[in-house]
């Protein structure tokens, strides 16, 4: 087996997450690269999504902007903005919305707004977008993000988009109506909410990943599951699929070493 | 009716201190010229309203242009911090900057009422979120029919919107296509519209089902070519990546900024100029 990059095995455990013929409304980084790379491997009917308009996106080279032109050119529609959040997300008609984040805590709310208090922050984030109403109204969230202390953390500053908000029924008796995150992919693991509690729980390490090596990265006391799994390594054409279109993107954007 | 005119007459006409301005472009078509020629004339006292402020919010805040900001996803796309935004909010340079945050479905639906005639917009949102506690013009209504609880926001009403679109015919008529985000709902929803385009041409040869506004809901109309740059313009120029990621290192510090935007824009008579200037300095403080 070729080596991999932790960073690689985990968009690739994202992109195995999306289904063929699935509607993913695509948030831009991460999410936007595993969503590609499930289109130019396993799912070549996944429907792309993204806010800025595009239906049906089938980009040559991952957007750096979630309104990049490429998006438009090859999707099957373009529509208004106001469309995408009216007619296409409130609507009903997405299954899964593929998101990162700045910060997560152990029932998968996110923060991207501030760190620190709301009137005085000690950091701005960029703030929400539109993950608050893709994370309530898709069928089912997958959320994608690098495992840090500083980013798996206890207590949010500030809930900018609710997973699971307190546990168990919390998401339900609040009325949100997707089953909002299902999975969380990090280059170490993936989490998914225990059945129950809706506590996310880690229920697969990447290869050669320890359960000590996600603790140190975890700022909650997390848990595993019982039947813990290892995730599958990469494989060749995953590896070489993605590699090209990492290559073939910076190229495009001048942004290449 | 729309008055062809110069960018300069058009901002020196219809855009005022005190005003709120809408200029909107989701990436694509975003009108930087308009922006710049705003910083020359010294408005002030702006609310500024856009759902990406993006480069062009950043500069207009750091230059002092902005009393407050309604947006909804504040950064650099693809890069990371819009720095003078952060230091406006969280260190009040070169003055404080109130804020009013919202979600992107909720401003796309602002303006959605705000084209519409309409007090306010209602959606399903910001279940769970606690952007409710900190914004106090988000609220929750319930639906009369059913009973379900909504969310509702103001409408956004601009005195002035302002976009970059591909194409104008002679009488001020405007054609946009490709990636059209918002900009239809904001020049319907504002009192007065500014439109730069690309070129100005005889006939638009648009379809019967084009994003056209036609000429009597444009208050101006500016040829300004390459006028959204560093953003794109759909079948004219591509995104200039490079100067987004540049962004970054000449915005971070206030000093290199300050420089940066009296060398390329309070120096340049127009826009013409500044693109001299920018191919001269390469971008560089």
């Amino acid at each position: 087996m070729a080596d991999y990059t932790t960073s690689e095995m985990m968009t690739v455990a994202a992109a195995r997450m999306l289904g063929n013929g699935t509607v993913c409304f695509v948030g831009i980084g991460l999410p936007s690269t595993a969503a590609n790379l499930a289109r130019l491997t396993h799912a070549p009917e996944a429907v792309l999504i993204y806010e800025s308009g595009p239906i049906g996106a089938k980009p040559e080279v991952l957007p750096l902007s979630i309104g990049d032109g490429d998006l438009a050119v090859n999707a099957d529609t373009v529509v208004s903005t106001p469309e995408i959040f009216r007619y296409w997300l409130q609507g009903g008609r997405i299954d899964v919305g593929f998101l990162g984040g700045a910060q997560i805590d152990r029932f998968a709310n996110l923060n991207t707004t501030v760190i620190g208090p709301y009137d005085a922050p000690k950091v701005r984030l960029p703030g929400a977008g539109g993950a608050p109403e893709i994370a309530a109204m898709a069928g089912e969230i997958l959320i994608i993000m690098s495992q840090d202390k500083r980013a798996f953390v206890d207590k949010l500053d500030f809930i900018t988009t609710a997973g699971h908000l307190t546990g168990g029924g919390s998401r339900q008796a609040a009325g949100l109506t997707g089953k909002g995150p299902t999975a969380v992919i990090t280059d170490l693991c993936i989490m998914r909410p225990d059945p129950e509690t809706r506590e996310l729980v880690v229920t697969d390490l990447h290869p050669g990943v320890t359960a000590d090596q996600v603790r140190e990265k975890t700022g909650w006391d997390v848990r595993f599951a019982n039947d813990l799994r290892e995730t599958g390594s990469p494989s060749e054409t995953e590896l070489m699929v993605l590699r090209d279109l990492l290559k073939r993107t910076a190229e495009a954007h001048g942004t290449g070493k | 009716m729309a008055k062809i005119c110069s960018l300069a007459e058009a901002i020196g006409e219809f855009l005022r201190d005190g005003d709120t301005v809408a200029m909107e472009g989701f990436t694509h078509l975003i009108p930087h010229a308009a922006a710049h020629e705003v910083i020359r004339q010294k408005r002030k006292d702006l609310t500024l309203v856009r759902m990406t402020p993006d480069l062009i919010y950043d500069q207009l805040i750091g230059m002092g242009c902005a009393r407050r900001l309604v947006f909804s996803w504040g950064g650099n796309p693809g890069v990371g911090s819009l720095h003078r935004f952060r230091d406006a909010v969280e260190k009040g340079w070169p003055h404080k900057l109130e804020i009013e945050e919202h979600s992107h479905a909720a401003l796309a639906n602002a303006y959605v009422a705000g084209a519409s005639g309409l007090p306010f917009a209602v959606l399903r949102g910001y279940t769970g979120s606690d952007l409710p506690k900190h914004n106090p013009r988000i609220k929750f209504i319930n639906c009369p029919f059913t009973g379900e609880q909504l969310a509702a926001v103001p409408s956004v009403r601009p005195d002035v919107t302002v976009i970059h679109a591909q194409k104008a015919d002679r009488k001020g008529n405007v054609l946009i296509w490709g990636i059209v985000g918002v900009q239809k709902e904001a020049v319907m929803a504002a009192k007065r519209a500014i439109v730069t385009v690309e070129e100005i041409v005889d006939d638009l040869e648009a379809d019967a089902n084009a994003c056209v506004l036609p000429y009597w809901v444009v208050s101006a109309v500016a040829e300004v070519p390459m006028g959204a740059h560093p953003s794109y313009a759909h079948g004219y120029y591509e995104r200039d990546n490079r100067f987004y990621t540049a962004w970054d290192d000449i915005s971070r510090d206030r000093d290199s900024f300050t420089k940066w935007m009296e060398r390329h824009v309070l120096a340049t008579r127009d826009w013409a100029e500044y693109r001299d200037v920018l191919a001269k300095t390469g971008g560089k403080v």
